[in-house]
């Protein structure tokens, strides 16, 4: 394999840098850097399961720092147990439930929910578990008709996203509860809220999910940690094995400074939670229907409005090729993702682009924008001066090709 | 967003990729040919300006629906094959055009392979419909690159049966 210095050589560096791949990656801020500090250096940095006074005074922070987690999902902080990352959250949900509750052996998802969940649940058809896949409307909205028709004696657990990750679609969450409960209160229902979380408001003591999963990283806190709400009551086992560790579900040696980041950046997400929403939604908006308006050919997947996540922005730019479109935007220090299939391990176009409806080739030519606070008007201004040509020029090298 | 791989290109997959040798529609071109589909977001079209007295390639162009490895694969073949003949070029593999690119990520070998295909379909193409002749070096069944761009076509047609289009 080449050598990468060469290529960022060749790559260069843009005079101006957006950053809109908060879907892959995220930074923190500096803020957050500084509450993690002291947890690495000083202070509680023990093991909270461990009984002498540095452990205790771990515990103690253990307490407190879940406390504020709980807080804007309003649950007690109990109910919250700690893992690595929204992935294992997702995946102890499904398996842990399902190793507690081996009598039934049907899971409902839908077709557009992360790939933590459909494969997690895949997964367990090996052990004779049935899954169903609801499918979505061109919006991306799950069908609760078809949840309805679904549900019977065998059903253990029912898990839909409350916001799609990748077409930012607010999903009915609280109807297909309902429905569920309204069927059989036996059935279990999970909802992956890690989109969600800091984006819309999450009270869980009146939306009565059984489970959410919630993660550090998509509110610009520290990657490596995430949280799974369990409601009082409801037993999971955990999904692998390990040491004596307060965080029984996820036994490991317990890192306090990844919960301060997580604790630190819950507070400042939530402390501005209304203008950070006014925020994204001006830029979202602006860069969504800017681009709309002013490149031809266009079309915005996912829906509009209120029933769209405040800060995702997903276009499809026909003609384009969407791998070639996310390296020709980093030339122009423009950083986003597409749904392409050249952009995936497996060569095929983006599973929720595809249930929507989108042909391949609209998949293809899609881009993934997300925006948050720390993105500015001065940088989608940016992006709208940019993107034409970028658009262009990519259409230049497509030439006659009919798409 | 499905699972993501970061690709470590070669920087001469960059450099083409930013200034594309040899891009465009040729429109005196002796013969077209084309590889791959939309639909699996990966298709390239292949022109060549051939003279017939020598079956020297006097020119040759590209255009491409694809990503950058794929822009650069065709590109760098187009300058491979300058001045050369039919023969010549058809010796040309996906591991030459991977080799002068600096290496492909093995995702993207495939790229290569496309290019390839795309170039001797068009040289078949000369021969069959401009020469209405085969010549003694150009094997009568299907190479692998040609067979690889069939392929990626049938795949082509699964997806669009797959998603009922």
């Amino acid at each position: 394999m080449s050598n990468v210095e060469d290529l960022l050589k060749q790559h260069g560096k843009a005079i101006k840098e957006v950053y809109l791949d908060w879907e892959n990656g995220t930074r923190i801020e500096e803020e957050v850097l500084e509450a993690m500090k002291p947890f690495y250096l000083e202070k509680q940095f023990g093991n909270p399961a461990i009984t002498h006074r540095v452990g205790w005074e771990t515990y103690d922070f253990y307490v407190k720092a879940k406390t504020t987690l709980a807080k804007p999902l309003n649950v007690q902080p109990q109910s919250i147990a700690l893992t690595h990352s929204f992935t294992e959250s997702n995946n102890l949900a499904i398996k842990g439930l399902a190793k507690m509750n081996k009598k039934r052996k049907k899971i409902i998802v839908s077709e557009v929910e992360h790939l933590s969940v459909i494969h997690t649940a895949k997964s367990m058809f090996s052990d004779d578990y049935k899954v169903v896949i609801l499918p979505v409307s061109n919006d991306g909205t799950v069908n609760v008709d078809m949840l309805q028709e679904e549900l019977d004696s065998e059903t253990l657990l029912v898990s839909l996203q409350s916001i799609n990750h990748e077409i930012g679609t607010i999903q009915p969450v609280r109807e297909a509860l309902e429905i569920v409960k309204d069927f059989d209160e036996k059935i279990f229902f999970h909802t992956d809220a890690t989109s969600a979380f800091g984006r819309i408001p999450l009270d869980l003591s009146n939306l009565d999910v059984d489970l959410a999963s919630f993660s550090s990283n998509r509110i610009l806190g520290p990657k490596g940690i995430a949280g799974l709400y369990i409601k009082e009551g409801i037993k999971l086992k955990s999904i692998y094995e390990g040491q004596l560790s307060v965080e029984t579900l996820s036994p490991d040696v317990e890192n306090p400074a990844l919960l301060a980041g997580f604790a630190k950046a819950v507070e400042l997400q939530f402390k501005q939670f209304e203008e950070i929403r006014e925020h994204t939604i001006k830029l979202r908006d602006k860069l969504m229907y800017g681009l709309h308006t002013s490149i031809e050919r266009t079309d915005i997947n996912g829906p509009a409005g209120n029933r769209r996540a405040p800060d995702n922005v997903n276009i499809s730019f026909l003609g384009c090729e969407g791998e070639a479109l996310t390296v020709d935007s980093s030339m122009n220090g423009i950083y986003a993702s597409s749904g392409s299939a050249c952009t995936s391990r497996v060569l095929m176009p983006s599973h929720i682009l595809t249930a929507i409806g989108r042909k391949p080739e609209e998949a293809h030519g899609s881009l993934l924008m997300k925006v948050n606070r720390l993105n500015t008007e001065e940088e989608i201004d940016y992006v709208l001066e940019k993107m034409p040509k970028i658009i262009e020029r990519i259409r230049s090298i497509t030439g006659g090709i009919q798409i | 967003m499905s699972s993501r791989i970061p690709l470590p290109y070669a920087p001469r997959v960059l450099e083409l990729f930013q200034n594309p040798q040899n891009l465009g529609r040729m429109e005196n071109a002796t013969i077209t040919s084309s590889a791959g589909s939309p639909a699996c977001g990966d298709m390239i079209a292949f022109y060549l300006l051939i003279d017939e007295k020598s079956e020297v390639i006097t020119k040759s162009s590209f255009e491409s629906y694809g990503c950058a490895s794929n822009i650069a694969a065709a590109s760098q073949l187009t300058i491979m094959i300058e001045n050369k003949t039919l023969e010549e070029a058809w010796d040309f593999t996906w591991a030459d055009v991977s080799e002068a690119l600096g290496g492909l990520p093995s995702v993207k070998t495939h790229c290569g392979s496309l290019a390839v295909g795309a170039l001797r379909r068009a040289i078949r193409a000369y021969y069959k419909e401009i020469k209405n002749s085969k010549p003694e070096w150009l094997p009568t069944d299907l190479s692998k690159d040609e067979k690889h761009a069939l392929e990626e076509e049938a795949l082509a047609d699964k997806l669009k049966k797959k998603y009922k289009l």
